[in-house]
């Protein structure tokens, strides 16, 4: 048998499993990340394939909401620093090294583009709304010629913040759970299927729900694949990672993960978009916010998860 | 630093003297001693750690700062510039020995070796203090230093080596 103990008293954060240094913020901002992440890939992707008529939701109402999401996380990410003064720091050096330098300075291409986009389409949502000073008309009438260049930087700023809201977990080898670069994948897919819901949910058009429902029905197929290889990795890996996953084969959080985060947030909206799909009558809303409710629940679980796994000696 | 697992008895000592040296805040602290028994009774062995921040070669701590607080002092300290640091606690996710901890003033802390005593030409204060003489400081690339002579001459081993941060604190065992 082999015990330990500290014997001289510790109070460093991680040293009880329970103490995390993370809390609620940063599953929070990388969730709202992995949203604002999903309408606005949807939007410029669909942009772009010229399809901004059929799916009008996707491509102008739905990233409206990008800015916000983007404004409340970092909102929730600037709560988690504790050094908070000294917040502008992140911008006058570059780490490529650093996962959090990448996020800081994805979000600081992507919020403005969502800004931008969504000033671009205000009218759809206010008709009679009025630029009054002619340099925001100019400014606007720039964008509308430039549109193309900004979807493409839209799609792929996206696509780099919804895989960063995973990197930013899977770049700690200290915290075995994390350290697999299916988080990456992982969690785009998820703030794609968030997205896909916030669509479902806005539209009125029978055609575009139609294709969202699809989309977000493989988008779960993938998210479902990811998960059992992710499974696989670690339990074919070292005794470390093997306990890691334990804790979600049979540790503490065996029952969140698979009943919030796998059946909840992923088998049952994709049966009820499934039923949808077939013509069966289901509330809308039903499918979407559990969609939203799973992944939250994933960032949540595997935040938190991930602090409790650590290396052994 | 190799710190001698054979002679530590465990007095605490060590981090008594850092939290005075350094104003280490209540509730806090930058070393800290590991017992662990190894066995079934009676047949039981016990070994004793004086732990704190291994001073990695390849940290991750100091990869993953976004600002660069965390960075790498004369002859291989790891340090952290307060006035650079955010507190986003990614160095603390990334260590692993949890070597670190929040300050309450915002920023984030740990074992800096005492660089401000080793500049005066004093040793780190845990190695000053310790009643065994458990610990031997120096520079592991000149040869003739103590802990060089200590490392040529016992068996040695470092914390999770396979955690591949190239740990620089050496426990003879
Ligand atoms: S022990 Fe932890 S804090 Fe110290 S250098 Fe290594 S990774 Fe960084
Ligand atoms: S808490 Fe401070 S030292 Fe640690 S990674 Fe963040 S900015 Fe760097």
């Amino acid at each position: 048998m082999r015990e330990e103990i500290i014997v001289s008293g510790r109070n460093n954060p991680l040293i009880d499993p329970q103490l995390h240094v993370w809390h609620w913020e940063i599953p929070t901002y990388l969730f709202l990340g992995g949203l604002a992440a999903g309408v606005m890939f949807f939007a410029a992707l669909y942009y772009l394939r010229g399809r901004e008529n059929d799916y009008r939701t996707a491509v102008k109402l739905a990233p409206m909401i990008a800015p916000i999401a983007l404004a409340l996380g970092l909102i929730a990410l600037f709560l988690d620093l504790h050094h908070k003064l000294y917040f502008w720091r992140l911008y006058t050096t570059i780490r490529l090294e650093s996962p959090m330098s990448w996020g800081a300075w994805t979000l600081m291409i992507v919020t403005p583009v969502s800004i931008i986009w969504s000033a671009l389409h205000i009218k759809e949502l206010f008709p009679n709304w009025d630029w009054k000073f002619d340099f925001a008309k100019e400014l606007i009438g720039f964008f509308e010629k430039n549109k193309k260049v900004l979807a493409w930087i839209m799609l792929i700023s996206s696509a780099i913040l919804g895989i960063y809201t995973g990197i930013l977990f899977s770049a700690f080898n200290a915290r075995p759970l994390w350290n697999t670069s299916i988080m990456g994948p992982l969690f785009l897919a998820s703030g794609l299927s968030a997205g896909s819901a916030v669509v479902i949910w806005m539209s009125k058009n029978h055609a575009e729900r139609k294709r969202f429902a699809q989309l977000d029905l493989m988008i779960i197929g993938i998210e479902l694949f990811l998960i059992i290889h992710m499974f696989m990795g670690f339990l074919a890996s070292t005794q470390v990672q093997i306990d890691a996953v334990n804790l979600f084969l049979g540790g503490p959080y065996t029952a969140s993960f698979w009943g919030f985060v796998v059946i909840l947030g992923m088998i049952v909206p994709a049966i009820l978009e499934g039923l949808e799909l077939k013509g069966y009558k289901i509330p809308v809303a039903i499918p979407v916010v559990l969609v939203l409710f799973g992944s939250v629940m994933l960032r949540f679980i595997i935040s938190n998860a991930g602090q409790a796994s650590r290396w052994l000696y | 630093m190799a710190i001698d697992t054979k002679k530590c008895v465990g007095c605490s000592d060590c981090v008594v003297a850092c939290q005075t040296e350094n104003d280490v805040p209540i509730g806090h602290c930058r070393d800290w001693v590991v017992e662990v028994m190894d066995g079934t009774y009676p047949q039981l062995e016990i070994e004793l750690r004086s732990e704190r921040c291994n001073h990695c070669k390849n940290s991750p701590c100091v990869r993953c700062c976004p600002t660069g607080a965390s960075h790498y002092s004369d002859g291989g300290i790891v340090l952290v510039t307060k006035n650079e640091c955010i507190g986003c606690s990614a160095c603390i996710t990334s260590c692993p020995y949890d070597a670190r901890y929040v300050h309450p003033d915002g920023y984030v802390d740990k074992c800096t070796f005492c660089l401000h005593r080793v500049k005066k030409g004093m040793q780190p204060a845990c190695v000053a203090v310790c009643p065994t003489k458990c610990m031997y400081f120096g520079d592991l690339d000149d040869p003739g230093s103590e802990v060089s002579e200590v490392l040529k001459k016992r068996k040695y081993k470092t914390l999770i080596p396979e955690a591949g941060t190239k740990p620089q604190l050496y426990f003879l065992i």
